[in-house]
């Protein structure tokens, strides 16, 4: 469902990310709206993660500014401003906190910012963890538990900051293809519900069946963007092309 | 008289319990401070920095004792007069604070900045993020050399006896004085401190199980558990 109408929640307006002279995002110009679901293509390297955490404020940017509902959060020259939960995210490696159990994990953001009392912020902790097929790990601790399920609880305390986008940064990576399923089965169910998402993901799969639109990235540069299957049938770029014929000969 | 009558003494169990307060409180003390220098030192603001460096360059590099020696002697001088126990927690905690400044912040930066990332997202502040998620991770870094240095200044702090702190070396040294009974008195000093030194090292074993997530979790089911390869890291170290 392309909602082309919907309102513009998360927008970068021509923003570079440099390192030490190194522009690894170039004038990059991204518009997020509700209830979309947009994935990131493109090669290693070639910005996509930054880009994303850019877009999440924890990235100071040299060029453009960054908005979140139409108020700008971040802009060239200065630390972008902390938001307060409402732009969720998970990592590569997840980066639960490992001395907190899995309720523990997710209830601690709702209690301590936003003093949600103890035993609704569990209540509410305990539903989540539910839905993310976790019943039976609520006081399990990370190193107890698989990749896969310590990721589905990573999206479990993001999602429990009732974030108005989720930004995934190549959330299946570092887990064993086994594990990979449960994950994208996750993700699959926040886009169908409306949940407004951002994937970086080398998922060709995941990126053809869940996304709205697909952005295809290289060298720092968004090279083309548009409705999935156009994208993914009809690429008009040639490093898009090639792009995909590599990654889908396998 | 056997040094057993010595050690059973009022006079030797008063001064441990001196050389205990002394300790302990100098302990505490540095620890605050080495957080709040430790805290500096991995701060961004290059000038707190510098002048953290240079408070740790100054205790560290210089004896404690001639510390001590300088806040009993020259402080009066100022017109800060302060009992000689006073002295001795001031000179002591002063200088642990430069030792447990290097401690703890190895410990603060062995943990993930992945860890500061995440919370950061769910909008916690830079002190929540530091209570919640950076210190209770840093404590199993911080504490095992923490028990090394507490044990440390319980025997440092018998320095305070030419200070004239009545602490268990003063003591002996006071009785042997008066009856020549060198062994003896030495003798039952050193196993009060040998007594203190044990007690602290079952102390600090016992606060590191309880840092130990892999008991936590495992008495909570208490259920049998397979220990695992990595306990306490979620990878991406």
């Amino acid at each position: 469902m392309t909602m082309t109408t919907s309102p513009t929640l998360l927008r970068a307006d021509g923003i570079t990310r440099s390192y030490h002279g190194a522009a690894v995002v170039k004038d990059v110009t991204l518009g997020i709206r509700e209830g979309e679901s947009v994935v990131i293509l493109g090669p290693s390297g070639a910005g996509k993660s930054t880009m994303l955490r850019c877009l999440a404020g924890l990235e100071p940017v040299q060029t453009g500014e960054i908005s979140f509902r139409g108020t700008r959060f971040a802009a060239a020259g200065e630390q972008p401003k902390p938001l307060r939960g409402e732009i969720g995210m998970v990592f590569q490696q997840f980066n639960l906190f490992p001395h907190m159990t899995a309720l523990e994990n997710v209830t601690l953001a709702p209690r301590r910012v936003r003093g949600i009392p103890a035993a609704q912020a569990e209540a509410e902790a305990r539903d989540l963890l539910v839905k993310v097929g976790l019943a039976e790990k609520v006081d399990h601790y990370p190193f107890e538990l698989s990749g896969g399920q310590q990721q589905r609880v990573a999206i479990a305390r993001a999602l429990a900051m009732r974030p108005a986008v989720m930004l995934f940064d190549e959330p299946t990576s570092a887990l064993d293809p086994e594990f990979t399923r449960e994950v994208l089965e996750v993700m699959r169910a926040l886009a169908a519900e409306g949940m407004t998402i951002v994937v970086v993901t080398h998922e060709m799969g995941f990126a053809r069946r869940s996304a709205d639109r697909v952005v295809f990235m290289d060298a720092g540069q968004i090279i083309e963007e548009g409705p999935t299957e156009e994208t993914f049938d009809r690429p008009r770029h040639a490093r898009t092309q090639h792009f995909l014929a590599q990654i889908l000969a396998h | 008289m056997s040094f057993l009558d010595y050690v059973f003494s009022a006079t030797f169990f008063q001064s441990a319990g001196i050389t205990l307060a002394l300790t302990v409180v100098s302990m505490v003390l540095g620890i605050v401070g080495g957080l709040l220098l430790g805290l500096v030192k991995t701060s961004s603001v290059a000038p707190a920095r510098w002048l953290a460096n240079g408070y740790i360059w100054l205790f560290r590099g210089t004896p404690v004792l001639l510390q001590l020696i300088f806040v009993f002697n020259v402080l009066p001088g100022w017109g800060l007069r302060f009992s000689p126990f006073t002295c001795a927690v001031i000179a002591l905690s002063m200088n642990e604070a430069a030792y447990m400044a290097e401690i703890i912040r190895a410990g603060l930066l062995s943990v993930d900045r992945g860890q500061r990332t995440a919370a950061h997202m769910l909008g916690l502040s830079e002190r929540q993020i530091l209570r919640w998620v950076v210190l209770p991770q840093a404590a199993r870094v911080i504490l095992p050399p923490t028990g090394n240095q507490f044990i440390g200044m319980l025997k440092t702090s018998a320095l305070a006896s030419v200070v004239a702190v009545q602490d268990l070396l003063l003591s002996a040294q006071r009785i042997a004085a008066a009856n020549f009974d060198y062994v003896n008195t030495l003798v039952a000093a050193a196993i009060h401190y040998l007594v203190l030194t044990t007690l602290f090292t079952l102390a600090v074993n016992a606060v590191e199980r309880r840092l130990d997530v892999t008991r936590r979790a495992s008495a909570r089911r208490k259920g049998p558990l397979t220990p695992p390869v990595m306990p306490a890291t979620t990878g991406g170290n």
